[in-house]
């Protein structure tokens, strides 16, 4: 266990961390806002061409291009199709784990194998005139079958990479299904659907490029709305063949990502290709449009859970069986499903486990990863399968967690499934969350509705999770802390926020630690020719790395701060007192005579001043944990589902900024429950998306969402100094299976056992239609 | 994103707009708020070459009591619509239909006519105004005619408007002091109304209006019969589908479109004091 | 074609096609990029500016359209110095996070709270209907409004 430091050599003041701190960000977002790629004015950029795409409008088949009415046209600067980049090597794999196989191409290279697949790059002096000029390319479409559902693909039956020899991308299993169930005097088993969802941040994608210099000299500089700069610096570098410093990688202020922008796109390295070729800086600003389908989708697992126990309730065996729709081209959706495996048991101390997990390609828009990647998914499946059990054998579903849950002092352990959970109190957060939800009067009342024939049908439900940060391996982060000649302070991290908070929150960790006040404090994040290394934001990573980085490198500073004090008083530096309340050091016994930061690090060098990288290394993945309570109403005519009441516990350890900790709570929250009750990415059966723009896709607006009730609840772990895990995800986690086994509870005493997400108004009213005719 | 390019035109006045129609024909597009034309504008699905840009005719903005008869200038915006003190009294559903129009953006450029002039199926405005039994004022070279608001959309996006004419006003019988109704269902607050239906009373007689339930905003006569013949309102909304056709899509099917129809028909005429 | 408008109470004459947006002219012309676009349906509302003081996604506006009248941007909010009480409740309710629906989620409440000064939180979500936000949940943003209306 990783012990925090103990420092008698300093004088402590009341620290910061804990308290609700103002962000320092806000400022600038409130008056001039933020600024995002579009927003960029660099001088570089000045006179850039703009590129608008030419993208598929079927979902698989052979294509020919003619550009020539397009190349004809005014204001055109080229026209470029996949023919014209047939001397790059293939663009690399988004991931290690994707067979190169199944990599996708610079550009459509004769076959297109989704709707909005990039067939043709416009690149055009203004902006306006890259959608006129993109109409002029005519694309000649010979329809091939369409592989849209992943049942159908996972018969292999129609290959879409017959090089590969199957659709399948990648499984993998734990556990094993013989005699699983033996002994099991209930066996329940329901297939769910955890449905296709886009992650739409509010900023869609944008890029902008420059290459200066020549010859082996020439550099990159590309700014793009990415959440890791040094990553995305490191496959650009790859994709063109330039070592990694020749790229000089800037994330601006980014609008949101939610996973999807972790890494680069291919329309990313295209601009990089584009600029250098035609030797011009170069933007790319796509529409709302061809994000819905560019950026790639969510979740998109088909799932069969089968859980069996005894009568008492006991929960025994368990089995997942997840079929992932990778999309296209396999990227991080293809892979989550190793997450899901690893999260499958949730809170359960079941005794009998098996998981298996196939993810096949498809004829859609890739699957990345979104707010939760994998984890949801498990969540969601064990919170269904734990509601649809004691509907089974009749149990309060409280009553089945409570007796399936691992106990406060079970820790720590290692699951059935083989991941080691650190620190957790399930039963804690979920007594905390009933009691803060009022459970027994929501049952109350959903009795007293019952009895009176009320058509406002109340529904209550619950989930208990677990989910894993920071993973699966243990994580590293770097920082360096500068200590200036006149005493301010620039961290600079690794992570990358786009909203999180960090400029605040790891101004706060520094501040605690060297007594400079946080207005003294500056955060650098997300430029790679700044920043030495890093690994970006995302998996919850960033506090309990890069802020446990930022700790120890101030506490690195201090240690490095009182040598060289030592040296200014003519003392040894074990004499030396930092005296926080006065930013100040003094021997020992004489706290007059005070030398404060700015000295000490002018002393270092006179005109950088104390500089100190550090890299942490975690001990491992960390998993917080909480318990969501969900109040629906039914209008038992209409099916229409309305969200009443949302009262959670998401433990995410001690907190640092609770200011900014209840925002990623909150914000989780509505992103979980917005799948449960809104959101879908659906394709017809030829592949045609029928929501690709936010009339058409039920992004929930503050008059769909109530006020949610947080609880606070604190459990550290022991595997970083800060005691913290991740909060990011955990609300969206926990959120999705509550809201569903809410809309199930409000029908079940019609006969309902299982209604699928989103759990539309139609949808409702079918079931209740099914359940009332016995077909369920 | 981008409109496809186009020559603007502004028109100031029912004069100006004439004069430009007439030049330009077919060629040319009414813009009114700019709400339901530009989006289209916008996915490139309308590519008018030339836009007449009517937003700011203030002669064709008013509402006006003509004595029993409740005159409103086709430019009145919504928002306007939703707090004139003359509309609530007059016409109150008509009043409600324009505050739920799209969302406080939408409502502060969209005006009345344009929404009629759509012809959109889903629409409120046009809903409302069909249980209202209003008239549609056109007026053209030729001179001016009323047309009846259930004669006026021929289909979906279309009306019986002539390329050189212009909707200015719309007219509707006062319905002070009448009971009314208004049920929508939506998915979101924002959602054009997966099924809505409007229920004006007049006396003794009920004026039932379906949203999004056919190709044009239509009555449902059905129900209006049979609560003519007697029939008691939960009775007579089970036959609120009955002659349409409506759309099944990615909101909602046909038959669970019948099945809103039926339910928010029982509903408005509760609300309507039946 | 020319048109002149007054942005943040400075005259502005351009030279624009006339399919320009007004949300393109803030931007590219003037260099006014607080306001942002989000989507191409008029559905999310982060274009939103007050157009003569009241509210109007800028997107679905023809830059034409404003020819001679008034707009006001985040940037025209404060007074040099003196915030908006609707900038001060979204930073005192910790009302944004990644900052790109903000621009206009505060000139949607601007105008929300000018005609109507002492809303009901139902009143907020009502309002806000056509402003979306992914990071927020909403839950500050509403307390944001509502603490800029007391």
């Amino acid at each position: 266990m990783a012990q925090r430091a103990v420092h008698a050599t300093c004088s402590r003041t009341v620290s910061i961390l804990g308290t609700r701190v103002m962000r320092v960000e806000d400022p600038k977002f409130l008056t001039t806002g933020g600024v995002y790629v579009d927003d960029l004015r660099d001088p570089r950029l000045a006179g850039a061409a703009h590129v608008t795409y030419v993208r598929s409008v079927m979902a698989h088949a052979r294509v020919t291009v003619d550009v020539s009415a397009a190349a004809a046209a005014d204001g055109v600067v080229a026209v470029v199709t996949g023919a014209d980049l047939a001397d790059l090597a293939p663009p690399p794999v988004p991931l290690g784990f994707i067979p190169p196989a199944l990599g996708r191409p610079w550009l459509a290279n004769g076959v297109v194998r989704y709707v909005g697949e990039p067939i043709a790059a416009i690149v055009t002096e203004s902006r306006y005139a890259g959608e006129d000029i993109a109409e002029l390319v005519s694309v000649d479409y010979e329809p091939l079958p369409a592989v849209v559902d992943p049942r159908a693909s996972a018969t292999d039956e129609t290959l879409l990479f017959p090089d590969h020899g199957t659709n399948t991308a990648l499984a993998f299993e734990a556990g094993s299904l013989d005699g699983l169930f033996d002994g099991c005097e209930v066996v329940v088993t329901q297939q769910i659907t955890n449905q296709r969802v886009a992650p739409v941040p509010l900023e869609v994608r944008g890029t902008a490029c420059v290459w200066e210099g020549d010859g082996d000299d020439a550099r990159l500089t590309l700014w793009a709305s990415t959440q890791s700069p040094h990553g995305a610096r490191d496959q650009i570098a790859t994709a063109l063949s330039l070592p990694p410093e020749r790229v000089h990688f800037i994330a601006p202020d980014v609008g949101g990502g939610f996973g999807a922008k972790f890494g680069v796109s291919i329309e990313d390295l295209l601009l990089a290709v584009l600029s250098q070729r035609l030797n011009r800086p170069m933007r790319w600003t796509e529409t709302r449009t061809e994000n819905m389908l560019g950026m790639g989708h969510g979740r998109a697992q088909l799932q069969t859970i089968t859980i069996g126990g005894s009568r008492d309730g006991r929960i025994t065996a368990y089995s997942l069986d997840v079929l992932q729709d990778s999309g296209a081209y396999p990227h991080f959706g293809a892979v989550l499903p190793f997450m899901t495996q690893m999260m499958a048991t949730g809170t359960y101390d079941i005794e009998k486990i098996a998981v298996r997990t196939k993810s096949v390609v498809t004829n859609t828009a890739p699957v990345v990863a979104y707010r939760g990647a994998g984890r949801p998914e498990a969540t969601a499946a064990i919170e269904r399968a734990v509601d649809l059990f004691a509907a089974e054998i009749g149990l309060d579903p409280v009553e089945v967690r409570r007796r399936n849950l691992f106990a406060k002092d079970a820790f720590p352990l290692t699951t059935q499934v083989g991941a080691a959970y650190d620190s957790g109190d399930y039963v804690g957060a979920l007594d905390a969350v009933l009691a803060a939800a009022g459970y027994d009067e929501l049952r109350a009342e959903q009795r007293r509705r019952r009895e009176a024939g009320d058509n406002r049908l109340l529904g209550i439900g619950l989930s208990s999770y677990v989910e894993i940060t920071a993973g699966p391996e243990a994580g590293t982060e770097f920082a360096r802390i500068n200590v200036k000649p006149d005493g301010s302070v620039v961290v600079y991290t690794g992570t990358s926020p786009h909203g999180q908070g960090h400029a605040t929150s790891f101004a706060m960790l520094a501040a605690d630690e060297l007594g400079v006040p946080i207005e003294r404090i500056t955060v650098v994040h997300g430029d790679t020719d700044l920043v030495a290394r890093g690994g970006g934001t995302g998996g919850s990573r960033s506090l309990q790395l890069g802020g446990a980085a930022v700790h120890q490198g101030a506490l690195e500073t201090v240690d490095r701060a009182r040598e060289l004090a030592g040296d200014l008083f003519e003392a040894a530096a074990g004499d030396i007192v930092l005296d926080k309340a006065r930013g100040g050091f003094h021997v020992a016994g004489s706290p007059d005579d005070v030398r404060g930061w700015a000295e000490v690090a002018a002393s270092a060098d006179a005109e950088h001043g104390l500089i100190v990288d550090t890299d942490f290394t975690a001990e491992g993945a960390t998993f917080p944990f909480g318990a969501h309570v969900a109040a629906v109403e039914v209008d038992a005519e209409t099916g229409k589902v309305t969200l009443v009441s949302m009262t959670t516990v998401d433990d995410a350890g001690p907190v640092i900024n609770p200011v900014v900790v209840e925002g990623q709570r909150h914000g989780g929250i509505a992103q979980g429950v917005a799948q449960a009750l809104f959101e879908e990415v659906r394709y017809d059966e030829d592949g045609n998306p029928q929501s690709t723009n936010l009339a058409d896709y039920a992004f929930p607006s503050a008059a769909e969402l109530p006020d949610f009730t947080l609880v606070d609840m604190a459990t550290p772990s022991p595997l970083n100094p800060l005691g913290v895990k991740g909060i990011g995800e955990a609300g969206t986690i926990g959120a999705t299976p509550a809201v569903q086994n809410a809309v199930v509870d409000a029908v079940a005493h019609l006969g309902v056992r299982h209604i699928e997400m989103p759990t539309t108004a139609e949808r409702v009213w079918r079931a209740i239609q099914d359940a009332g005719k016995g077909t369920k | 994103m981008i409109p496809a390019p186009f020559d603007y035109v502004r028109a100031d006045s029912y004069d100006a707009a004439a004069a430009a129609l007439g030049e330009h024909g077919d060629e040319a597009k009414l813009l009114a708020g700019g709400q339901s034309l530009l989006p289209l504008m916008k996915l490139r699905l309308a590519t008018p070459a030339i836009v007449v840009d009517v937003s700011r005719a203030s002669d064709l903005s008013y509402v006006r009591d003509d004595g029993g008869v409740l005159a409103i200038g086709a430019l009145t915006r919504h928002c306007d619509l939703a707090r004139s003190a003359d509309v609530t009294a007059h016409a109150p559903l008509l009043a409600h239909a324009a505050g739920s129009v799209g969302d406080p953006q939408v409502r502060h450029r969209g005006t009345i006519g344009g929404s009629v002039a759509h012809a959109d199926p889903s629409a409120d405005i046009p809903t409302a105004l069909l249980a209202l039994g209003a008239s549609y004022v056109v007026r053209g070279p030729g001179g001016s005619r009323e047309v009846a608001a259930a004669d006026f959309s021929t289909g979906f996006l279309e009306t019986v408007l002539a390329p050189d004419e212009m909707l200015v006003e719309i007219r509707l019988p006062s319905a002070r002091g009448e009971t009314w109704g208004y049920e929508k269902f939506t998915r979101r607050a924002i959602d054009w109304a997966t099924v809505a239906v409007a229920v004006q009373n007049r006396g003794a007689e009920t004026s039932v209006a379906l949203a999004n339930m056919g190709s044009t905003v239509l009555r449902a006569t059905a129900t209006e019969a049979a609560l003519a013949s007697g029939a008691g309102a939960a009775d007579a909304a089970a036959h609120a589908d009955e002659g349409a056709e409506p759309a099944g899509d990615v909101t909602a099917s046909a038959d669970f479109r019948r099945h809103l129809a039926r339910v928010l028909t029982k509903r408005a005429l509760a609300a309507a004091g039946r | 074609m020319n048109l002149t408008v007054t942005v943040n109470g400075t005259a502005h004459t351009v030279d624009v096609e006339d399919r320009t947006l007004l949300v393109h002219l803030l931007r590219d012309q003037l260099d006014l990029t607080a306001t942002n676009i989000g989507c191409d349906t008029t559905s999310c509302g982060a274009c939103t500016v007050l157009l003569d003081g009241e509210s109007v996604k800028s997107c679905t506006v023809l830059a034409a359209s404003v020819d001679g009248r008034s707009v006001t941007t985040l940037e025209g909010l404060a007074e040099g110095e003196r915030w908006h009480r609707v900038q001060e409740g979204f930073r005192s309710m910790h009302g944004l996070q990644c900052g790109f629906c903000t621009p206009g989620m505060v000139m949607a409440a601007v105008s929300l709270l000018d005609e109507n000064p002492s809303p009901t939180a139902d009143e907020v979500r009502q309002g806000l209907e056509g402003n979306l936000c992914r990071c927020t949940g909403y839950h500050n943003i509403v307390a944001a409004i509502l603490e800029a209306a007391k």
